[in-house]
């Protein structure tokens, strides 16, 4: 069993633009289980942390507890990290945020962690608006407790040992876009065309970000009957629409002509090129992106793509009104200005 | 593209650079892998089954293995191949049963071999265990042809070679030793069944027509001439000032012998650049190491004497400029000649075939470069049949493991020529393919891939080696560095082989390759396919591993270039669609089927 990756990497691989390596995003060898979805979004997170050029030590990553929650172990070897309480990560995340606005937040977390035991964190770090990339390594099932269905397994998904789910599921993604957060997409761990760029544009919006991506386990929940199977999810999903991600430092250099295709322009200006389907419905407006979701599930279709998205939407910091600075870097004597200042604000109220 | 055939043995043996490379295809990851485990003796007998002078070749080989090597391309430094084979050398224990048995009943066929150097003794090593009579003529009084006559004891001492040589001549060689033959029509008249003419290329070029040879032909030595009058002690001295023409590793060895003989000012002179001298990189280091400085880009023009003796030489500078065919010319710069003092020259500027002995009405036809016509695969003459070439004497002056090489190839064609069979219709190759899994996770095989650059061969200081000839330069590796350098290998024999029906793409070879070597993609075209893999795949020579479609249309595409061998890929596999297996190729040889 090999425990450590060999340091030699291709040597025509050239470096990005910030000049980092592939390799200075890279994290320790994964010991999930072998062909494990999780692996492929790892690898998807690395490389659009490359692509965009991020310095690793300005990103911090955040997880709970389960398969999902170990893999920062695996990539941004050269990052922050914190590994909190299961299902406690938007709070951790919330707390860092609030300390030091500047970083980078990358939460990573698994339909127990999120749908479950963590629902209510999940629920308010979305209702704040947090400045984050919140993504969940969705396989609808308990890999580390020997596989029974979790609160994202479809209704009627069978699983490998035969029982059938008869509980309603949760859609993570209706439930983000209704409680507001700004950038919602759905990913498969099987497509990192897909999935690679929806992470960059998860990653420059500015509020939360919330990408679901299917992510098969390969050991508990990988039979042709589960719909959270490559299988499955090859026959059975649907894109909302092809995009290109174009960050903000790259000039544009492809023109479109068609009416059908639809610039977004996101809070660093970076553009999101939505190529649209005629008839497709507007992943700018929220009532039509949920009504869009629930048409395809009445289907048997799993929508992936840019769901949602709301380039103006304001984050924590914006809606709290707090200072510029981080709050780490504020001294004593900007916090407590002293007695002349009270004096200044008192006289304001009289 | 269309899926690649992995039957075809030739495949994967192209994966292995090495064994690729080699003239005579010794499997080098597997001799490698014996000695990281310490079986020295195990090393060396694959080893003489394929190239027969392990101990002479692990010192002076040409090495076309190590640019080939893929650690070369993965890290700065080939793995040091030729080092390794020494090792294996010096370390084995004696065994009696080295060579094959030779059958007592002869099978009637009597074969000549004309020439005792590499590519004889390795006909008469392939011949005699199937049974047939060998006949060995040489005008040395004893067996390696210019292995003994050419190459410095510094570097070849002769113990070395008189062991390997000697295991091949008693396996019953019926030597003719001191033996010129002078007449091919009176060898043939002999009633031979086959043959074989392995004489080398034993004639050095001159410069007959440079103003004052004739004068100063007493100082005025050819190199391969001069060499051997050193190694047979007819040469014991040479001036302190000497100027060695030429740019191979014939001049790299005069000038080093010439230091060794009391030379202490030797320059090498030779008229192309530095950058496109034949000598092997390392032979130029050695010469430079005993500070014997190379002028580049001078031709000579003139020898010089003075009061009837040599002076030195006068030389033109030139540079190398390109014609219009893309062919390298010399021109002269037109700055006034140089002149170099000195009180000997020794010309190492080319070797040619030279067969005085073969009549014109022999019946063997000969190219207008003075080269046997032969057909290039069998090596037979095209005009005498029971005639065969090997060696420097087939196609001009190469190195001694092409010499062992077409010795094979010369011995199979004589074995199935006195069969009456046919010589185009020769054995296949001999592969095994041998799984590596062990348990779950684990490998029969050393996967994890050492980080230790290459390992430096210890010399004996120079003010000691100096001093005398006989003494070899190079300590070689003692077993411990040799391990260490054994484990940089990265078993390229143990080939990656994916099967399309087993994948379920999930991509985590995709994930897991530290190398970048894995693709899924759309087929096409293979330039197309080159320039969208996740790597560049501009190495042509290398090729694309390309699987039947998957279930999405797409085809697996693994870029053989620069992978590691380290089976992530295969630990990482849901579904053991990719697998791990040695792949063990041995050319054929004669008698086998």
């Amino acid at each position: 069993m090999t425990f450590f990756r060999p340091s030699f990497r291709h040597p025509d691989l050239p470096p990005n633009e910030a000049g980092y390596t592939r390799r200075d995003y890279e994290g320790g060898i994964s010991t999930l289980c072998a062909g494990c979805g999780h692996d492929s979004i790892c690898n998807a997170i690395i490389q659009a942390c490359f692509e965009l050029g991020l310095p690793p030590h300005r990103v911090a990553k955040m997880s709970g507890i389960g398969c999902s929650s170990k893999t920062p172990a695996y990539f941004l070897g050269k990052s922050h990290g914190f590994n909190s309480v299961h299902g406690r990560m938007p709070s951790i995340a919330t707390g860092a945020n609030m300390a030091n606005r500047e970083l980078i937040y990358l939460g990573v977390s698994g339909d127990g962690d999120t749908a479950s035991i963590g629902m209510g964190q999940f629920a308010h770090a979305v209702r704040r608006n947090l400045n984050m990339l919140y993504i969940v390594m969705n396989n609808g099932c308990y890999g580390l407790t020997k596989g029974q269905y979790s609160a994202t397994a479809d209704k009627g998904s069978k699983g490998k040992k035969g029982g059938v789910n008869a509980l309603e599921s949760i859609d993570l993604c209706e439930l983000a876009i209704q409680l507001g957060a700004g950038f919602v997409a759905r990913g498969f761990s099987g497509d990192k065309q897909q999935l690679t760029p929806l992470i960059k544009a998860g990653l420059s919006h500015h509020g939360l970000s919330f990408i679901d991506v299917i992510s098969p386990c390969v050991t508990f929940n990988n039979n042709p009957e589960s719909t959270k199977s490559y299988h499955w999810v090859r026959e059975h999903s649907e894109a909302t629409n092809t995009f290109d991600f174009v960050p903000f430092r790259q000039t544009i250099t492809t023109e479109y002509q068609d009416d059908a295709t639809e610039a977004v322009t996101l809070h660093d200006n970076s553009v999101i090129h939505l190529h649209k389907h005629p008839h497709a419905a507007d992943v700018t407006d929220r009532r039509q992106a949920i009504d869009n979701l629930e048409d395809h599930k009445a289907q048997g279709m799993i929508l992936t793509g840019v769901l949602y998205v709301n380039p103006a939407s304001a984050d924590t910091h914006d809606i709290l009104n707090t200072c510029e600075r981080p709050l780490n870097s504020l001294s004593e004597t900007d916090l407590c200005p002293g007695s002349a200042v009270l004096e200044e604000i008192n006289a304001a109220h009289r | 593209m269309k899926s690649t055939d992995i039957e075809d043995p030739e495949y994967f043996h192209r994966v292995i650079d090495c064994q690729f490379a080699c003239p005579a295809h010794t499997p080098v990851p597997e001799y490698i892998r014996l000695i990281s485990e310490k079986r020295y003796t195990e090393a060396y007998r694959l080893n003489w089954a394929s190239n027969v002078f392990p101990g002479v070749l692990g010192r002076v080989c040409d090495r076309p293995c190590e640019p080939a090597c893929r650690r070369g391309r993965v890290e700065k430094e080939p793995v040091a191949i030729c080092r390794l084979k020494r090792l294996c050398a010096d370390n084995r224990e004696e065994v009696a049963d080295l060579a094959p048995p030779v059958p007592q009943q002869k099978n009637g066929k009597r074969i000549a071999l004309i020439g005792a150097g590499p590519a004889s003794l390795t006909v008469a090593r392939d011949l005699l265990p199937l049974g047939y009579t060998i006949d060995l003529f040489d005008d040395q009084a004893q067996g390696g042809g210019f292995m003994r006559s050419q190459l410095p004891s510094f570097r070849l001492p002769e113990s070395v070679l008189a062991a390997e040589v000697n295991t091949i001549l008693e396996m019953g060689v019926v030597t003719h030793f001191n033996h010129r033959v002078d007449s091919m029509t009176a060898l043939l008249s002999e009633g031979y069944d086959a043959v074989f003419v392995g004489t080398g290329a034993p004639r050095g070029r001159d410069l007959p027509d440079l103003p004052g040879r004739r004068e100063a032909h007493k100082k005025v030595h050819v190199g391969i001439d001069w060499l051997a009058g050193v190694v047979f002690g007819h040469v014991t001295t040479i001036g302190e000032r000497v100027l060695v023409l030429g740019g191979g590793n014939t001049a790299m060895d005069c000038c080093r012998t010439a230091r060794r003989l009391g030379g202490e000012n030797v320059r090498v002179v030779v008229r192309s650049p530095k950058a496109e001298m034949k000598a092997s990189p390392w032979e130029i280091d050695e010469a430079l190491h005993e500070d014997i400085p190379i002028i580049d880009n001078h031709a000579p023009l003139e020898f010089v004497i003075r009061d009837g003796l040599l002076a030195g030489m006068r030389f033109d500078r030139v540079v190398s400029v390109q014609d219009a065919a893309g062919n390298h010319q010399l021109q002269s710069t037109g700055e006034p000649p140089v002149f170099l003092p000195c009180d000997e020259v020794l010309l190492a500027v080319g070797q040619l075939n030279a067969f005085p002995w073969i009549e014109p009405d022999a019946g063997i036809v000969f190219n207008d470069q003075g080269l046997p016509a032969l057909d290039p695969r069998t090596l037979q003459s095209a005009s005498l049949p029971q005639v065969f070439f090997g060696g420097d004497a087939a196609f001009g002056p190469r190195n001694i493991i092409t010499a062992v090489a077409q010795g094979h190839e010369a011995a199979i064609s004589i074995d199935l020529f006195c069969q009456g069979k046919s010589l185009h219709d020769r054995p296949a190759p001999q592969v095994y393919l041998a799984g590596q899994k062990m348990g779950v996770h684990d490998w029969l095989y050393h996967n994890q891939i050492a980080e230790t650059g290459r390992q430096i061969v210890p010399m004996v200081a120079k003010a000691k080696t100096l001093k005398d000839r006989l003494l070899e330069v190079e300590l070689g590796f003692d077993r411990q560095v040799g391990q260490a350098e054994a484990l940089r290998c990265i078993n390229c024999d143990v080939q990656t082989i994916f099967r399309a029906d087993l994948c379920i793409e999930c991509d985590a070879c995709v994930d897991a390759c530290p190398e970048s070597c894995i693709n899924f993609v759309d087929n096409g075209p293979e330039d197309e396919v080159r320039a969208r893999l996740k790597a560049p795949a501009g190495n042509l020579s290398q090729s694309l591993y390309v699987s039947l479609p998957l279930p999405t249309g797409r085809v697996m595409v693994k870029d053989e270039n620069v992978c590691l061998h380290c089976g992530i890929c295969a630990e990482r596999c849901p579904t053991s669609a990719w697998e791990m297996q040695k792949f063990l190729y041995q050319s054929a040889q004669a008698g086998q089927l």
